[in-house]
């Protein structure tokens, strides 16, 4: 990982403006964000193990466990892993370009992302740490004798620094692609990026003001959320999912760009379907994105119209993202799989967004929610979208990209024990969590004396989770260990048409590209079948 | 290429009418038969479920299937996926999109039918405020009886009329299949039948705090008779506590 030719120097790293270090800054601070809320996973699931205190203390501990938990998670940890560190790394590199539009703006966006990291880990070792869960529902948020403003400041941060790369990585994409390479040569992971930031442009600013306004009513008296005053709690609601909903697609398009690059490489395919992929099925879901949040809000007492109507927008999200499962299956077909690390991820993922993505689907369903919402059902749905299948499409990003990174491969057995380890602990953690739902177990409970029938299937959850943990840190054993140690690379390890590996050393210097990239109209990064 | 164009439009028609109508032929024949709510959630579950198994089964082989079958003999070979024609891009987009569409409306017409269901009050339902609190529900029947446990008469449907005195709660009847959020500001409404004599409970499904798990509280279906008996002599209790309440105030005053 050595591309100074001095050695290492920590303050080179920190006022780098690389698109390169930067996605590395990224990586180091999502993947310390997952290993702390990676505990507080683990030990969440040891206090469900049975009925009644197990490990935490009090009911309010484990609450500013789940809420660290959920928020690292899903801001520090996926949006950042996805948008920060794969799209800083490898998306100049995919379009030919020296950097990106801004590179002091990207310097300044990682800053902002390690202040949020600072603010966070404070936030674990003050004395009323927050426990609004990452929704931070008014007026709990504002009764509650949690610190709120952490919340809100840590949502500040991660916004402006989201906002700031979105305008840098549109323009970046529209102005800096090789001279040559049209927009139906894209790698599909750079048009997944695309969208992501376009609908962290639109929708953040929302998120930012409802979080505002949470923290006026808290600290400075004002009464938007506050009834007695006139005020509304279903406003905080709304506007929340208008971002966050969409801030799932922010997750999920980026994670299925990851699988096409490294199915279509690895199965040496071209994509199926390229322009429906790219037109009707990212385009659908940016065109549908902003439709659908009531979906969050079915059982919150909002009008009947609403609910149903949004029931059928939710229903239909089935087509671009089925129009987007056709594209990803199409491509398998007479493939020419090799499989390394990178693969075997995105095998799993296939099934995982199988059942990710089913599961959801009752969930469409207005009337559905009436007994699955809120319920462990939900908890086991949105973990197969989020949890599992994203997370794995980022381990597979990892292993796929790790050659152009190090320079060194970071296959071998304990690569594929780690593999076989994660797959089966997810498996057996969520499949408990669907039944009990189903049957009524509900979520965020630390105690649940009231359900005693749930206890063994909590026990199967518990033991899935202990796999996991032991997975994960072989696999970040195998990165570290490879990173310095392993097999180095050829060139072009996975033999790829894309310009990141055909164009640029492992790993690229200054300028990425030693000689200015052009590309015929012919060319596109699939272009493997004769 | 107009021909192949035709074939699909007729298909798109085909399926789009077809699926909606056997749709609420079995609304129809679901509704010939009084069924509680939550039976026929459990039905509209079942079906569900089947929908999703078959989706789930088709993707889940033709994966594994693909991912055996077009495994490289040799590192070097290329894949051999087809380039599509026009035509054929445009079918395989239009060919599944029918499909998903047809499966959307069927489930969202499945799903507002019952939803319906859920919506309307029957005429003769008994009604019960609920009040949420940090953490513990109230069961407000008028006339002063106030209780923590809800009482109801077996066979009458109840209508709770909610609302919250602090933050978010959430009222859920896991065995009559019904939740919704109870909030300051808003009164919100779900309805059950209590068809069969039983003790189950309510539990609180939005996270409010630290005893958010602990908030439940128990659900008793009882004869109609004992119902009845049970109401008079709450009715006549709260009214003497009411008396006494004043009888205390005005000595405290005159004292």
């Amino acid at each position: 990982m050595s591309d100074s030719p001095q050695g290492f120097s920590l303050k080179e790293w920190i006022f780098t403006t690389d698109h390169k270090r930067i996605g590395i800054l990224y990586l180091i601070g999502s993947l310390a964000a997952f290993a702390i809320a990676g505990t507080f996973a683990i030990m969440i699931r040891l206090e469900q193990y049975a009925p009644g205190q197990q490990i935490f203390e009090s009911g309010s501990a484990y609450n500013t466990a789940l809420y660290f938990h959920g928020a690292a998670m899903i801001l520090v940890f996926l949006i950042p892993a996805l948008t920060g560190f794969f799209a800083n790394y490898f998306l100049p590199l995919m379009i030919g370009a020296k950097d990106v539009a801004f590179p002091r703006i990207n310097a300044f966006s990682v800053w902002l992302f390690y202040a949020a990291i600072i603010l966070a880990l404070i936030s674990l070792v003050i004395p009323d740490p927050p426990d609004v869960m990452w929704t931070g529902y008014p007026p709990y948020s504002v009764t509650t004798e949690g610190n709120t403003a952490f919340y809100v400041f840590t949502v500040h941060l991660l916004g402006f620094s989201s906002i700031l790369g979105a305008i840098n990585f549109l323009v970046t994409v529209i102005y800096m692609r090789a001279p040559g390479m049209g927009w139906n040569q894209l790698n599909v992971f750079v048009w997944t990026i695309l969208g992501a930031f376009v609908m962290q442009l639109i929708f953040i600013p929302v998120l930012a003001s409802a979080v505002t306004m949470l923290l006026f009513d808290k600290y400075l008296g004002t009464h938007f959320f506050d009834p007695t005053q006139g005020g509304d709690v279903l406003l905080y609601q709304n506007l929340f999912w208008f971002y966050s909903h969409p801030a799932v697609y922010v997750i999920l398009l980026p994670a299925m760009g990851i699988l096409y690059d490294v199915i279509a490489t690895m199965g040496k395919n071209r994509i199926f379907n390229y322009k429906v992929l790219i037109y009707a099925g990212i385009g659908g879901v940016l065109a549908l994105a902003g439709e659908v949040w009531i979906h969050h809000l079915y059982i919150a007492g909002v009008p009947d119209w609403l609910r149903v109507g949004m029931m059928i927008t939710t229903l239909l999200i089935s087509v671009p993202i089925g129009l987007m499962i056709m594209s990803l299956w199409g491509t398998l077909y007479k493939a020419s799989i090799t499989f390394n690390a990178a693969m075997l991820y995105a095998s799993a993922c296939l099934f995982l967004l199988l059942v990710g993505g089913l599961t959801g689907i009752p969930l469409a369903m207005t009337v559905m929610t009436a007994n699955l919402g809120q319920t462990s059902y939900v908890h086991a749905h949105f973990h197969f979208v989020m949890a599992l299948f994203s997370t794995f499409a980022i381990i597979s990003g990892i292993y796929y990209w790790f050659p152009k990174m190090t320079g060194r491969l970071a296959e071998g057995p304990l690569a594929v024990i780690a593999f076989w380890i994660n797959t089966i602990g997810v498996n057996v953690t969520f499949w408990p969590l669907f039944i009990i739902g189903v049957q009524g177990m509900p979520r965020r409970y630390w105690d649940y004396e009231q359900f005693p029938q749930f206890e063994p299937y909590h026990h199967v959850a518990t033991y899935g989770a202990l796999l996991v943990a032991v997975g994960m840190l072989l696999t970040l054993i195998n990165w570290v260990k490879s990173a310095f140690w392993g097999v180095k690379s050829e060139a072009n390890p996975w033999h790829s048409k894309s310009l990141e590996w055909t164009h640029c050393p492992n790993p690229p210097g200054p300028g990425n590209f030693p000689e200015d990239v052009t590309v015929s109209e012919h060319w596109t990064p699939y272009d493997y079948v004769k | 290429m107009r021909l192949l164009g035709r074939r699909l439009l007729m298909l798109v028609l085909a399926v789009a009418t077809a699926v909606p109508a056997w749709a609420s032929e079995e609304a129809e024949h679901a509704a010939g038969v009084a069924l509680t709510p939550a039976k026929r959630w459990d039905i509209l579950w079942d079906h569900v479920l089947i929908d999703l198994l078959v989706i789930g089964l088709v993707f889940g082989f033709a994966a594994l299937y693909m991912l055996f079958k077009y495994k490289a003999k040799n590192p070097t070979d290329l894949g051999q996926g087809p380039k599509l024609t026009k035509g054929q891009a445009i079918a395989w987009a239009l060919i599944p999109v029918a499909i998903f569409v047809a499966d959307d409306f069927y489930l969202a017409a499945q799903g507002w039918t019952l939803w319906g269901i859920y919506r309307r009050v029957p005429e003769n339902a008994l009604e019960v405020k609920a009040i949420g609190h940090q953490w513990y529900w109230e069961f407000d029947y008028g006339n002063g009886v106030v209780t923590q446990e809800l009482k109801v008469p077996q066979g009458r449907p109840v209508v709770l009329r909610m609302h919250s005195e602090d933050v978010l709660h959430d009222f859920y009847l896991p065995k009559y299949r019904v939740k919704e959020d109870v909030m300051p500001g808003r009164i919100t409404y779900v309805w059950f039948m209590p068809d069969e004599i039983t003790e189950t409970l309510v539990t609180c499904t939005m996270y409010c705090g630290a005893a958010h798990s602990q908030m439940y509280g128990k659900v008793s279906v009882i004869t109609p008779d004992k119902f009845t008996a049970w109401l008079e002599t709450a009715t006549k209790a709260a009214e003497a506590s009411q008396n006494k309440i004043g009888a205390v105030t005005r000595d405290q005053v005159k004292g």
